[in-house]
């Protein structure tokens, strides 16, 4: 087995997904060979083949190039298995690859079970198991899911790539995320308010009980999005990431992205209606009530200690 | 301005999910059904290209069975003109590959300037229906936008990146969008609109017409995660389960020390 590992460049570093698509590989016990479009002062800890395109000419974002520049790498390396992080970069440029490829593409891979690739369905309520129909396929993998067992070691064959394809957008440079004033990383309570609060009044009760629990009180994206909270406030990949001795998620369901940014939290206590929310797979308790009545009593009981 | 936005029918992720027969999808009886959150956004951003400009023509499409035109109707009452209801009981079955493949045969020839999609689809999530589509029609196309500006036929868009970090990003009409979740504000269908949307165009296309290709994946089963032990669930009245939480927190964390 071969797999082909499509590293990440952003903002002059080799992102921490690459390493978990050399985890991946080794769990299979496939040979690898990379593909990274960045720069030779910045190599990833890795030992192998390294097809390196310069990202000064390239830039770190520009689809129909990187395109370009892996097909070629594919075409030389012929691997069984084209693998991406199931991200921005990922998300962008795999199915362009597979459709090039006529290469079946299973995105957000958890596990891989018998060989076959398991995704999450509706919010990770349910999952699936993927069989390609082609020799060939590509691999997007969900954040987290191939974790690091040892610190990313070595350093790779350069063989420098190139192309003269055209770019169809223009990557015209990044806006930093929005600073926020709370740096919820460093609260040792944090008390997370999601859609199931209902209105943005309901925030306040969120907001009261962190503050009897003497922490911070934090949001998930709907929340943010409604602008019900500021996007300082948000927990999850496109946030902030936590670790709290604490963390109460009331009305959040769990959705991955939301887990990403707080499942290594010490205690996580979820408060929501439905039973099977898949925020109890990481929560330590799950109570299941309605926040709204449960939240202003456990407030009050709190303040009565 | 000719303006093309793709949504699907998925279920409230609420719901209680049962398994199909064959184990290999979810039942479909004694779901609520509702647009797939991210294509809400995507039908907003294009009725305000519309108020933008005055003059444009949108087409919603959904691939589905009968009930998806409910939806559809939804997105009419937003402002869509015209609704293409691609008929299909089978459309779970059919991978991204599929479906976009339908999407793209049904607009290759319709000289749409722009296309809206979701980023993913709740249930499925696959994230490469508009990718696909984008390609397969030959088109640049910008994913996971969270702005989207469009002046003379130049378009101006922020991709969202990890961490919150966003990247400006260009390109020319015609082109493709995923949009993602937070890209505006999706209003609510005025009574007006919706009766208004009652007498648009929604006609229904066999989708054995569009397809014209094999799907490259297969389901080859459902089926539930296995509860992780360790978690404690806590059911009762709310006085009883407070003072449950509270013990726990005194055992169990120093938060209340
Ligand atoms: C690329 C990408 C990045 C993302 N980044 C993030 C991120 O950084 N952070 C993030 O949070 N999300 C992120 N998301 C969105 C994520 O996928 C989910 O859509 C989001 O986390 C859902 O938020 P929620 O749990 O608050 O809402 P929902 O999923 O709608 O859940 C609401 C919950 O509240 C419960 N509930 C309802 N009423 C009550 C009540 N009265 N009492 C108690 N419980 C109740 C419901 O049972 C449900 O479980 C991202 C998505 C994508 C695609
Ligand atoms: N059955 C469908 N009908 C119409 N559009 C769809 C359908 N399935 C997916 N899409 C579009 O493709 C996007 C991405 O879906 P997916 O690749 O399934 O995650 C969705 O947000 C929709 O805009």
């Amino acid at each position: 087995m071969k797999t082909l590992l499509v590293a990440e460049y952003r903002d002059g570093k080799v992102l921490n997904s690459t390493y978990e698509l050399v985890a991946f590989a080794e769990k299979l016990g496939a040979d690898s060979a990379m593909f990274l479009v960045g720069s030779d002062s910045t190599l990833p800890a890795y030992t192998g083949t390294l097809y390196l395109a310069d990202v000064g000419k390239y830039s770190e974002f520009n689809p129909a190039v990187h395109k370009q520049l892996l097909l070629d790498v594919i075409a030389r390396e012929q691997p069984d298995m084209v693998v991406f992080a199931h991200s921005s970069y990922g998300w962008d440029l795999a199915p362009r690859i597979s459709l090039a490829l006529n290469a079946a593409h299973i995105s957000e891979v958890v596990d891989i079970v018998d060989g076959v690739p398991i995704v999450p369905v509706c919010n990770a309520k349910l999952r699936r198991a993927v069989k390609a129909k082609t020799a060939q396929m590509v691999l997007s993998l969900q954040g987290g899911a191939f974790g690091l067992e040892n610190e990313p070691s070595g350093s790779p064959t350069v063989i420098p790539i190139d192309t003269d394809t055209a770019a169809q957008v223009e990557f015209c440079g990044y806006e930093e995320a929005e600073a926020g004033g709370v740096d919820l990383s460093k609260a040792g309570v944090i008390v997370s308010a999601g859609r199931g609060i209902g209105k943005p009044e309901n925030l306040a009760m969120v907001e009261a009980l962190a503050k009897a629990l003497k922490g911070e009180y934090g949001a998930s994206r709907p929340v943010v999005d409604s602008n019900w909270a500021d996007h300082g406030r948000q927990v999850g990949t496109t946030g902030q990431t936590v670790s709290p001795k604490l963390y109460v998620a009331c009305g959040i369901s769990g959705a991955i992205q939301h887990l990403a940014g707080m499942k290594k939290s010490e205690f996580i206590v979820a408060i929501n209606t439905d039973k099977d929310a898949p925020i109890g797979e990481v929560a330590d308790v799950l109570v299941v009530t309605d926040l709204k009545e449960f939240v202003p009593a456990l407030t009050e009981k709190l303040k009565n200690l | 301005m000719k303006i093309l936005v793709c949504i699907k029918q998925v279920p409230d992720m609420e719901s209680k999910f049962k398994l199909n027969g064959e184990g290999n999808w979810y039942d479909g009886t004694d779901l609520a059904w509702r647009m797939n959150e991210y294509d809400e956004y995507a039908v907003e951003q294009a009725v305000q290209l519309k108020d933008q400009l005055g003059d444009a023509d949108l087409t919603v499409l959904s691939i589905g069975p009968e009930r998806v035109k409910e939806m559809m109707k939804k997105a009419l009452a937003m402002g869509c003109d015209r609704g293409a209801h691609i008929a299909d009981d089978d459309f779970f079955k059919k991978d991204p590959f599929e479906i976009a493949s339908v999407v793209a045969e049904f607009a290759k020839d319709k000289g749409f300037d722009l296309i809206f999609t979701g980023m993913q689809s709740q249930d499925r999530g696959s994230g490469q229906v508009g990718v696909l589509v984008a390609e397969m029609l030959g088109l640049p196309s910008i994913t996971t936008i969270v702005d989207f500006a469009f002046d003379n036929g130049q378009i101006t868009a922020k991709r969202e990146l990890e961490g919150g970090m966003k990247a400006i990003v260009k390109t020319r009409t015609p082109a493709l969008m995923t949009c993602q979740l937070g890209l505006n504000t999706p209003r609510y269908p005025t009574l007006p609109n919706i009766m208004k949307a009652k007498k648009k165009e929604l006609l229904s296309i066999p989708v054995s017409e569009l397809l014209k290709v094999e799907a490259k994946q297969e389901t080859a089963k459902m089926y539930f995660p296995e509860k992780k032990g360790g978690g404690l669930v806590l059911e009762g009245s709310v006085g009883d389960l407070v003072d449950q939480l509270i013990k726990i927190l005194k055992d169990k964390t120093a938060v209340l020390a």
